[in-house]
């Protein structure tokens, strides 16, 4: 059987997760990410996997986490409005430490908006979309083929350090299609969530003793133990005192921005010698690449550096970055929201100017180049 | 011999949280006595429940224990058996959690006809956030955001779970803890989705609002008000008024179970 194939990006995400191990996906249908849904209602029966479509985006969201804490690598995929629904439960999953992956083909537009268009302006949302503090990883890949890779890191990620992993891609790159090459089996190795080795007797699921990721036992294994989504202890049961909810909530979020050097991955173009950069993600990361060649054809030096990770939000690099540019130009499908962080961690060292497009068509290369022009 | 319940009870977990005179206690025995009484090994069983005072009971027990979102219960449940048909599943839940922000959950588990059983602790009122009214608060009732007497009308729960296609529906009262254990033997046993409905009393935010004068009271009136589904049916009309049917109240053998025909659809394909 080859392994090329030419596949929309949707249908490369729902490979990626049954590359990853994936065989629990819970959803409810919603454009432009339904097809994640459509491909693996095909695939994961087939497998043995689980195939659910529940009342609601709540409920898959839920359900997801119900087959991960019995042990399965489960995924939901959703969109727009969907995405505000799954928040409430990405949060339990967050504090309760459960390993799951989800999607968000975004559209434009808050409300029902443009649910056909392209958008980017969930991203502040899939930092801070569920209420009380909390660490986040987010993915966002551009291509197809970076759909899938990017995918397969979610779940490693996911289940390395036991919270929930975002994939936030555009309505455009989700239904583009694109060569893909599908690696071999074991191409790219997966990752299992640590793993209890104590006998029950002595398990505390949220023991941090010995590192921040405590060991996960999944339900009907022996291990009987509790999960609440209220602040707890090591054992598990709630807790309303200080300090362990201060030094627990710290711990959480460090087990993601303590390892950014593990969770951040980005892309470099043409930055060595660049006067003028572009910061760009997603479609914007595609047209972007093409406005910083034709920059270059005109003697230009123009680069782009195109995050692959959001959240943790790459500072040290765009800080660095900062000290190198004259300017960084950051096009993004939304009124303004992560030029906001590019230009908290460029602290002065040089202009950070947003280009912004809410109408549901992608930044053009032409508006990106004439933006770069202006630069000098 | 006196039943056993410490060997359920997580060491040092107690006491609960549950306000004296709350019938909680007398319905959480039960749960035990009729888990016992299946002789099913604690590795098995899953308590899954969602927000409210019924909701900590899962902390108590020696299972595997989840407590979840305010009425996504059982969305979480319903994972965890997909994912793990052969394990015991069951959800406790309040009036409020199960059939206001958790409704749409419930009629879809109904519907589905799950293997899971639910336990509604129903108390006609919402508690842990100190009395405000439910879907099950009858009309004229009282309650802190109804001080005047309630004008929104009731749930009758049984009669929902078996519009939304549940194939065991019955329900039992804190007064009649014996009768109540068969009643959840029965409902586990069931292969489908079973629902119970555990009439309980609520001293602390709706007996003193309702002229109720002691939790006595009210285990009294359930004693008065609730008849086994047989004889219910034989009263007339004014021997009605007030009084409600208790006991196995709907059942249906044979409809597909969920996970069955899921894992049959699996088997299927690999032919």
């Amino acid at each position: 059987m080859t392994r090329v194939k030419l596949l929309q990006g949707n249908e490369a995400c729902a490979e990626g997760a049954l590359y990853a191990g994936c065989n629990f996906f819970a959803g409810y249908p919603i454009t432009p990410s339904t097809e994640v849904a459509e491909h693996l209602a095909r695939k994961l029966p087939r497998s043995g996997g689980v195939f659910l479509q529940m009342e609601d985006e709540i409920a898959a969201m839920a359900a997801v986490i119900g087959g991960s804490l019995a042990g399965c690598k489960a995924l939901t995929a959703t969109s727009g409005p969907g995405f505000s629904l799954k928040q409430e439960n990405l949060g339990f999953a967050m504090l309760t430490e459960i390993p799951c992956v989800v999607v968000d083909v975004m559209r434009g537009g808050p409300s029902t908006g443009v649910p056909t268009g392209p958008g980017q302006s969930d991203i502040m949302q899939c930092r801070w979309g569920t209420h009380g503090d909390h660490p986040s990883i987010c993915l966002t890949p551009a291509y197809v083929e970076e759909i899938f890779s990017e995918t397969v890191r979610a779940f490693n990620l996911s289940e390395k350090y036991r919270t929930p992993v975002i994939v936030a891609f555009d309505e455009v790159v989700g239904h583009m299609r694109e060569r893909i090459e599908i690696p071999e089996p074991g191409a790219i190795p997966l990752v299992g969530r640590p793993r209890p080795t104590c006998p029950p007797s002595e398990y505390l699921p949220y023991d941090d003793s010995r590192g921040d990721v405590p060991p996960m036992a999944n339900f009907f294994e022996g291990y009987r133990y509790h999960v609440t989504g209220l602040n707890h202890g090591p054992d598990g049961f709630p807790v309303n005192a200080s300090p362990r909810i201060h030094t627990d909530e710290l711990r959480l979020l460090r087990k993601v921005e303590g390892n950014r050097g593990d969770i951040v991955r980005f892309a470099e173009h043409r930055l060595e010698d660049a006067e003028v950069a572009v910061f760009a993600y997603g479609i914007c990361g595609r047209s972007a690449k093409t406005a910083v060649d034709q920059a270059r054809s005109e003697g230009i030096r123009a680069g782009l550096f195109r995050p692959l990770t959001v959240w943790p939000f790459p500072e040290e690099q765009v800080a660095a970055l900062s000290g190198r540019v004259r300017r960084i130009v950051v096009p993004e499908l939304s009124l303004g929201q992560i030029v906001l962080e590019v230009d908290r961690c460029a602290k002065g060292r040089c202009a950070v100017e947003g280009i912004h497009r809410v109408d549901g068509d992608p930044i053009t290369p032409a508006q990106i180049l004439a933006r770069i022009r202006e630069a000098l | 011999m006196a039943f056993d319940y410490g060997k359920y009870i997580r060491p040092g977990k107690l006491p609960h949280i549950w306000c004296p005179g709350c019938s909680y206690g007398i319905v959480f025995k039960s749960l035990l006595r009729a888990v016992d009484a299946q002789g099913l090994d604690p590795d098995d069983i899953a308590l899954v429940s969602g927000i409210g005072c019924a909701s900590r009971l899962p902390g108590y027990v020696d299972f595997n224990t989840l407590h979840t979102t305010h009425g996504r219960a059982l969305a979480f449940a319903t994972g965890l058996k997909m994912a793990k048909p052969d394990k015991h599943v069951l959800v406790v839940s309040g009036d409020g959690d199960a059939t206001a922000i958790g409704g749409n959950h419930f009629i879809h588990a109904c519907r589905r006809n799950i293997d899971i059983t639910l336990l509604v602790f129903n108390n006609f009122i919402y508690g842990m956030t100190g009395g405000q009214y439910s879907p099950s608060t009858q009309p004229g009732r009282f309650a802190s955001t109804m001080p005047y007497g309630n004008v929104d009308f009731a749930f009758d729960i049984p009669a929902l779970a078996t519009g939304a296609g549940a194939t065991f529906v019955a329900r039992g009262t804190a007064y009649h803890a014996a009768a109540l254990d068969k009643l959840i033997v029965d409902a586990m046993r069931h292969r489908g989705f079973s629902v119970v409905d555990i009439v309980n009393a609520c001293p602390t935010t709706y007996g003193r609002r309702n002229k109720f004068k002691s939790p006595t009271d009210m285990l009294l009136w359930m004693k008065d008000a609730f008849v086994p589904a047989a004889a219910y049916a034989k009263l007339s009309p004014d021997e009605a008024a007030g009084k409600f049917p208790m006991g196995v109240l709907h059942r249906v053998d044979g409809k597909p179970e969920f996970c069955e025909a899921y894992y049959g659809m699996v088997e299927r394909l690999k032919s």
